[in-house]
């Protein structure tokens, strides 16, 4: 019989196919006595810890780049003669291998946390690894990610950066998770790659491997067992779309021709082919903390203003938007602030941090400045988490003194879009970060998983801020972008252009989906749009009502709905 | 017994890829080797053993091993400890 789970769909993408769910985590293996002697446990744990060493190499030479070298020192791991003499040990003392493996591993991985920072990570590798050859032991599935043979759809809880690292994305259908909300990992990682998904949908661990499912992420709707209709029209859907697939890439424009310049966010120079591949006409956030992150003191002028020479050097004549350093909150530096902090999100981030390191700042401009000098793209700086029009002049004035042409600030702060005539009087222009918009908007801290379904751009909440900085910058001539993740949602885009904002900024893999939503309305729609999602009392009512308004011929409710 | 005493030079210390790098040149070598740091002497081989060191770029270890060919080996993991992995 059909039924079906709702969540929160990342892009809006379809797929229909049979689920794997990933394996819970093992549970701790007894401490009872072996009942065999101990070489005959010593074989057991020799052979599995063996057999797991070659497995784990194997998925590394499968994954190849950066998964290969983690996956290779894991299997070093496993087959670390230190670790072993301990597992033999504690199997002398009447362990069974499970018992000895779970422990010996646990010894270590207890050290390396004690030694905090980088160590501390590496404990989630032994962690792993320990239940890979437990598992190998108990003869049961490893924990994990399933590497199955044919395609399939993962539900999972969560998944962790390991786990997707992973993903076969030939063989990943679609993600549902019963966990996380539209900032989680899963979602991230899904709008990056384009992979459909639905984040959030309470109920889905109760699926069963094998079970088919059809999930659309445009309307955040997994349906469970869908007859042979369901399935039909899933499919008819499927097949349109492939063949409507093949929007020529070119500028970003209404279908009265409106230009909305399609940017890319990009956090490291290694995206810039794609970027440019998939068509971005500049770049609209580019984040600079993997230049910090890592290092004990920030990096010198001449080692930064190679860096972004090289981002200006692949955009010539196109705008490419840096943002200032923003560390705080997610992403800590200790040479910026150090002091543990109760509220991390409410605290010295953003601006304010750069502020209280003024040497830091300086060197950062005065790094953009010499290096768009030397290239021909149209470089703009922005400040991140800016919250009074005060500090909006205390970074245009000094970015202009260090040789910037073109200075603006974040706005992710509601202080800051309500007064956004005033930010934008002080101001080239303003980036609307919705991420952190909304987290502030709704007071729900975007990490925290128990109040993620507050996470919702679509919220009108949130919405009428970014329209009151629409008006603004319409007012003054200013240009207004959105660099959250709010603009790689196709239809959000379209609202968030009748909202006033006249470039958008998005991951390079969402730029195709979000072009060829742009082509299907004109402004007026837009603004339409934008009128009946502020209208609306919370995210879901603004997002069911706006795909009904632009939904132009409304599928019949299929029997089983009835 | 052959010892080499020399400074890390990998960016990040003896982490991740470097350790794996250091490792598995100690494994294919035959013969056991012994790092020292500090007051602190491992087995060579071990990865856990390196990483929970913590060696850090420009930490000085201390390589030792026994054996005929014991100089060459230790040559050539003070090689892999002198040049940067990172880079």
């Amino acid at each position: 019989m059909t039924s079906s789970l709702t969540g929160v769909g990342i892009g809006r993408g379809l797929a229909i196919g049979e689920i794997l769910r990933m394996p819970d985590p093992l549970p701790e293996p007894s401490d009872a006595a072996s009942t065999l002697d101990a070489d005959a446990e010593k074989v057991r744990a020799v052979g599995a810890l063996a057999a797991t060493a070659a497995d784990v190499r194997l998925r590394g030479a499968r994954a190849g780049g950066a998964a290969k070298d983690v996956l290779d020192a894991q299997a070093f791991m496993v087959e670390d003669p230190t670790l072993k003499d301990d597992v033999d040990k504690r199997i002398e003392a009447g362990k069974t291998a499970e018992r000895a493996v779970f422990e010996a591993f646990a010894a270590f991985r207890d050290l390396l946390v004690s030694m905090g920072g980088y160590m501390g990570e590496r404990a989630t590798d032994l962690n792993d690894v320990s239940q890979r050859v437990v598992a190998n032991l108990q003869g049961v599935a490893a924990p994990g990610v399933p590497t199955p043979d044919h395609p399939f759809i993962l539900v999972a809880r969560d998944l962790a950066p390991a786990d997707t690292a992973l993903l076969d994305l030939d063989k990943v259908l679609a993600l549902i998770t019963s966990d996380g909300g539209p900032t989680s990992h899963t979602a991230i990682l899904a709008r990056e790659k384009s992979i459909v998904a639905v984040v959030g949908a309470v109920g889905a661990l109760e699926l069963s491997d094998g079970q088919t499912v059809i999930v659309d992420a445009t309307t955040g709707v997994v349906t469970v067992d869908p007859s042979a209709a369901e399935r039909a029209a899933a499919e008819a859907t499927l097949a349109d779309r492939a063949a409507a697939k093949d929007v020529p890439v070119g500028p970003g424009s209404l279908a009265d021709g409106t230009l909305v310049p399609l940017l890319a966010n990009l956090g490291t120079v290694d995206k810039l082919a794609e970027a440019v591949e998939k068509g971005a006409e500049g770049v609209g956030l580019f984040r600079t903390e993997f230049l910090f992150l890592d290092s004990a003191k920030a990096p010198t002028v001449e080692d930064q203003t190679a860096k972004y020479s090289a981002l200006f050097a692949a955009f010539p004549g196109k705008k490419v938007v840096v943002r200032a350093l923003d560390a705080g909150a997610d992403k800590p530096l200790s040479f910026l602030n150090d002091e543990p902090e109760e509220n991390p999100a409410l605290g010295l981030r953003g601006l304010r941090a750069l502020r209280a390191n003024e040497p830091i700042l300086r060197d950062q401009l005065s790094a953009i400045a010499a290096a768009a000098a030397e290239n021909e793209a149209d470089a703009w700086v922005m400040a991140p988490m800016v919250s009074t029009v005060e500090e909006t002049r205390y970074f245009t004035h000094l970015a202009k003194e260090l040789g910037i042409k073109t200075a603006g600030v974040m706005i992710e702060v509601p202080a800051a879009a309500l007064l956004a005539d005033r930010i934008l009087a002080d101001s080239d222009f303003a980036s609307i970060g919705t991420n952190d918009l909304t987290q502030y908007t709704l007071a729900a801290d975007r990490l925290l998983g128990s109040v993620a379904s507050f996470q919702d751009p679509w919220h009108p909440a949130v919405l009428r801020l970014v329209g009151e900085v629409g008006k603004a910058g319409a007012a003054l001539g200013k240009p207004v972008g959105i660099c959250g993740e709010a603009a790689a949602d196709p239809l959000l885009a379209v609202v968030l252009v009748g909202l006033g904002a006249t470039s958008l900024s998005m991951s390079p893999a969402a730029l195709a989906d979000v072009r060829a939503e742009l082509a299907r309305f004109t402004l007026k729609q837009a603004k339409q749009f934008a009128e009946i999602a502020l209208s609306a009392n919370s995210a879901v009512e603004a997002r069911v009502a706006v795909i009904d308004a632009a939904t132009p011929n409304k599928s019949t409710p299929t029997e089983s709905e009835k | 017994m052959a010892t080499r005493t020399v400074t890390v030079a990998s960016a990040h210390g003896l982490h991740a890829r470097p350790a794996s790098l250091f490792v598995q040149a100690v494994a294919s070598s035959g013969i056991a080797v012994e790092l020292t740091k500090g007051d602190k002497t491992i087995n060579a081989a071990s990865i856990l053993g390196v990483i929970s060191l913590g060696i850090e770029h420009g930490d000085t270890i201390t390589l030792s091993a026994e054996g005929d060919n014991a100089d060459a080996v230790l040559d050539q993991l003070a090689e892999i400890i002198t040049t940067d992995q990172d880079a």
